[in-house]
């Protein structure tokens, strides 16, 4: 476990959050995560322009905004993931816990930022074996199958499975593979967990468990997501960002977002003018 | 009120249903037939080839049944065939070249897959593919004036100075055998598990890459444990490939491997395979149940490369399908 | 960074050099063929080989023409075979057949193509040479055209196919009937992906002497028409290289890099072909 959280009271609020007293609340807040004008490139192609916002701790941050605008990328660069591809170049400071997290070894710092993805994604393993893979390339101090049954658990996935731990992962539906995957992430216990369009391939109600779920695992772990559907985010999320071609137009509490956006763009989008 | 219906007129021309004379009349019917009959010669080259095979040996097969497979002596004189040494050459031959072909094959696929740069990648692979086109008999012109003084030189007196308590490395040391024609398999085959390795290796999605990465994974971790068993089926298709065609090889191995009737456990010893006995005596055969044992013996190459070829092609299918499916239910 | 770390990140830049080191050594070999053919077989390429008959056994100097010569009648038989039997047949797979007899063709081509090439050279001795009591230039060329076969038939197959439907239904939509279509425009618009697929079954054959051996056999001097038995420099690289005489090994050398420089070349043209730009946009 790193040093304890900080609260990071006068940090960059954007000057996009108008209202004081979403000020006050955001400053209030400790942020887990900070991002300080963040430029992101794909060689010579700009992708993101000067993004800073924060990333409160315990909360559920939604990202939202039409396709192409950015927000994955932005989101993939939180556990650097970014890295993988060659022509990517990034200026500007994220922070997480104060500390700069390009200075720290990536396959560490992935284990503290983790990723569930688009589409479902698990392993060509073993229920428990997707689950347990994270703990055994990390090594664990407590036995595997206890924080395997954990993480299931956390889930809310171990009822549906107990029995079946040793069937291939495959078996599973959609759904279920996807809170598998959450419950993959969740076994190494990140400190954040992102998670890119989680239900876009899945039926709505699975769609339902899953952002029950991650309602709940903000009590575990700071959550941000990427979400195309507006809906979702009033729903689950305590702080929304919107980006617009790569630029952050509009971040504040969700409440305040969708009733009384302070941007006429974000207007436009979220009354569905656009996007 | 008064309606009226209407016929849709179909859309676009409707081949197929047009009449057979107004299809024979524009050509399209004899250009059918012929390449019909071309298409068709293929089927039956393979059907009569199948149908020699059988029926030429059909004389060993009532005299010998499986006992065929079980004696090992070959002695013309006598009338009295038994394939066991060219069943056990061949089988130790390819096996030692798997195990040479396997690592290393594997390894440079994974390396051309996954490290290198795509450019490199690509010129790589043209240089593997340009590999595979080199024939047998250059390889085996190599192993006679190069890879046989190699190992009797050096390789083969190292191995017995270092393991030569196992009984795979004892016995005079010629240069020529077992071990020897394994080793040029080796390299002959290599090609074919590394081009399509790399194939399968390049289909698996990328977030499976990247979920074990997100997971705080090492490069290796996330290709070792998390690529290659997803690749694992084209991967094992490649490597039956690369069976069959050790299988089958005739040139290189007849020139290195001895020839001598051999079944011994020293990998240094000389051997025989199934395809070098066939290319030395088909031709001198001295009698009908000589000729037709030779047969018999092509049926086996035949067979079993026809079932591992058969394997790799399933396999290789079902890897490809399972990287774009992703095996949702 | 703990000391499991720091091992699991050890382990992970050694192993990934390690696969660096086997894709080193595998391309390397290819190289050092290329070497050895070379140094020791460069010296011995002259205009002698290329245009004079061995000499008596036992003696030096002579060249390889006539298994030169035999190699070429050889190809230009296999190749009358192959050829068209591969792309015609493709044809009729790409552009008039229905499902289950393009599945009987393509598995009948795929299993001709898994057949070893000694078992090959089995099948062309029990029909052309045993009826016809002797080797003969022809079955060895007929063997080798049976090895044409799949090769031109599937590859083309896959060209022909990937020639986008509009084109098709453009020429329909004019009036053209289909095998007019199939002249002038499906054809053409695959023509490069073809002669590479004829390219690349050309030079495959090309190498092969396990099917010659028992057709065409050998022959130390010309061998006029096609009813004997011809030498091919495949067969003429074995014999010679198993033989006991100095020169002779000299001469398997020069052989060998005569018959892989043709090789390699028809290859590296036919990807060039290929690559220059596939005529046929990929779907």
């Amino acid at each position: 476990m790193h040093a304890s959280v900080r609260p990071v009271l006068s940090l960059k609020i954007p000057p996009t959050v108008t209202n004081a007293a979403a000020r006050e609340t955001a400053a209030a807040l400790s942020m887990r995560m900070t991002i300080s004008k963040l430029n992101f490139f794909y060689g010579s192609k700009q992708v993101l322009f000067d993004v800073s916002m924060g990333i409160a701790t315990n909360k559920v941050t939604s990202l939202i905004g039409p396709s192409g605008c950015g927000k994955s990328t932005l989101l993939r660069t939180l556990n650097r993931m970014h890295e993988a591809v060659r022509s990517a170049r990034l200026e500007g400071e994220i922070l997480l816990d104060g500390q700069d997290i390009f200075t720290q070894d990536v396959t560490s710092h992935r284990r503290r930022v983790g990723m569930v993805f688009q589409r479902p994604n698990p392993f060509p393993k073993s229920i428990f074996d997707n689950v347990a893979y994270g703990l055994r390339i990390n090594g664990s101090n407590v036995p595997i199958s206890d924080a395997v049954e954990k993480s299931l658990r956390r889930a809310a996935l171990w009822d549906e499975v107990k029995d079946h731990l040793h069937k291939s992962a495959y078996e599973l539906s959609g759904g279920q593979q996807q809170r598998l995957c959450i419950a993959r992430a969740l076994a190494v216990e990140p400190e954040v967990l992102l998670l890119d369009e989680p239900c876009s391939a899945l039926d709505p109600i699975s769609t339902a468990k899953i952002e029950e779920l991650l309602v709940q695992l903000k009590d575990l772990c700071t959550i941000v997501t990427v979400t195309h559907n507006m809906q979702q985010a009033a729903r689950i999320s305590d702080f929304t960002a919107f980006l617009l071609t790569g630029q952050l137009i509009e971040f504040s509490p969700t409440p305040q977002l969708f009733t009384t956006p302070g941007d006429p763009r974000t207007e436009a989008y979220i009354t569905g003018r656009f996007g | 009120m008064a309606t009226t219906t209407t016929t849709v007129p179909s859309a676009g021309p409707v081949v197929g249903s047009r009449s057979f004379l107004s299809r024979l009349r524009e050509g399209d019917e004899i250009a059918r037939i012929i390449t019909f009959l071309f298409a068709a010669s293929v089927v039956l080259i393979t059907l009569l080839l199948v149908f020699e095979l059988w029926q030429g040996s059909v004389l060993p097969r009532h005299k010998f049944g499986f006992n065929f497979f079980r004696t090992s002596v070959w002695d013309p004189i006598f009338d009295q065939f038994g394939a066991l040494p060219f069943i056990y050459g061949t089988l130790v031959t390819a096996s030692v070249s798997l195990l040479i072909a396997v690592p290393l094959g594997i390894g440079a696929a994974i390396f051309l897959a996954e490290l290198a740069p795509a450019r490199i990648s690509d010129t790589l692979e043209f240089f593997i593919d340009l590999l595979a086109a080199v024939p047998s008999v250059i390889y085996g012109l190599l192993g006679v004036f190069v890879v046989i003084p190699l190992m009797r030189d050096y390789i083969q007196p190292a191995l017995k100075n270092t393991l030569g308590f196992l009984p795979f490395f004892q016995g005079p040391m010629y240069g020529m055998g077992f071990l020897t024609a394994g080793i040029v398999l080796a390299i002959m085959v290599i090609p074919y598990i590394i081009s399509v390795s790399r194939e399968v290796l390049l289909s698996v999605p990328r977030d499976q890459r990247e979920a074990a990465l997100s997971l705080g994974s090492t490069h290796w971790e996330s290709t070792w444990k998390v690529v290659v068993p997803f690749a694992r089926a084209g991967i094992m298709g490649s490597i039956f490939l690369a069976l069959a065609r050790a299988l089958g090889e005739t040139m290189a191995v007849t020139m290195v491997i001895g020839n001598a009737p051999v079944i011994s456990a020293s990998l240094f010893s000389p051997g025989y395979s199934i395809a070098a006995i066939i290319a030395n005596e088909l031709t001198e055969a001295t009698s009908d149940l000589h000729y037709q044992s030779l047969i018999e013996l092509g049926l086996v190459l035949f067979l079993l490369t026809f079932i591992l070829n058969g394997l790799a092609r399933l396999l290789i299918v079902a890897a490809s399908q399972r990287g774009r499916g992703m095996g949702n239910a | 960074m703990n000391s499991r770390l720091r091992w699991r990140k050890f382990v992970s830049g050694f192993m990934l050099t390690m696969t660096g080191v086997c894709a080193l050594v595998s391309v390397s070999v290819l190289f050092f063929i290329l070497g050895h053919l070379v140094y020791h077989g460069g010296t011995s390429i002259s205009w002698a080989f290329f245009t004079k008959l061995p000499a008596p056994v036992g003696e030096t100097g002579g060249g390889m023409a006539n298994a030169i010569l035999g190699s070429a009648k050889m190809l230009l038989l296999a190749s009358l075979i192959g050829v068209p039997i591969g792309f015609f047949g493709a044809i009729y797979l790409a552009e008039f057949s229905g499902g289950t007899t393009a599945f009987v063709v393509r598995y009948a081509a795929d299993l001709l193509n898994g057949v070893p090439s000694i078992v090959i050279g089995i099948f062309a001795y029990s029909i052309v040479v045993l009826p016809f009591k002797h080797f003969s230039t022809l079955a060895g060329g007929f063997a080798l055209g049976l090895m044409m076969i799949p090769i031109t038939l599937r590859s083309t197959e896959e060209f022909l196919r990937a020639v986008p439907g509009a084109l098709r239904e453009a020429a329909m939509a004019l009036g053209a009937s289909k095998w007019k279509t199939i002249v002038t425009v499906i054809v053409p618009a695959a023509y490069r992906g073809i002669l590479t697929a004829v390219l690349l079954a050309f030079a495959r054959v090309a190498g092969e002497t396990a099917p010659l051996l028992f057709t065409a056999l050998g022959n130390r001097f010309w061998s006029p028409g096609w009813n004997q038995p011809t030498d091919s420099l495949p067969v003429a690289i074995y014999r010679y290289a198993i033989s006991p005489f100095e020169d002779w090994h000299r001469q398997a050398w020069a052989a060998g890099l005569v018959l892989l420089a043709l090789i390699l070349v028809i290859n590296i043209v036919a990807r060039a072909i290929l690559s220059r730009g596939i005529a046929v946009p990929r779907s």
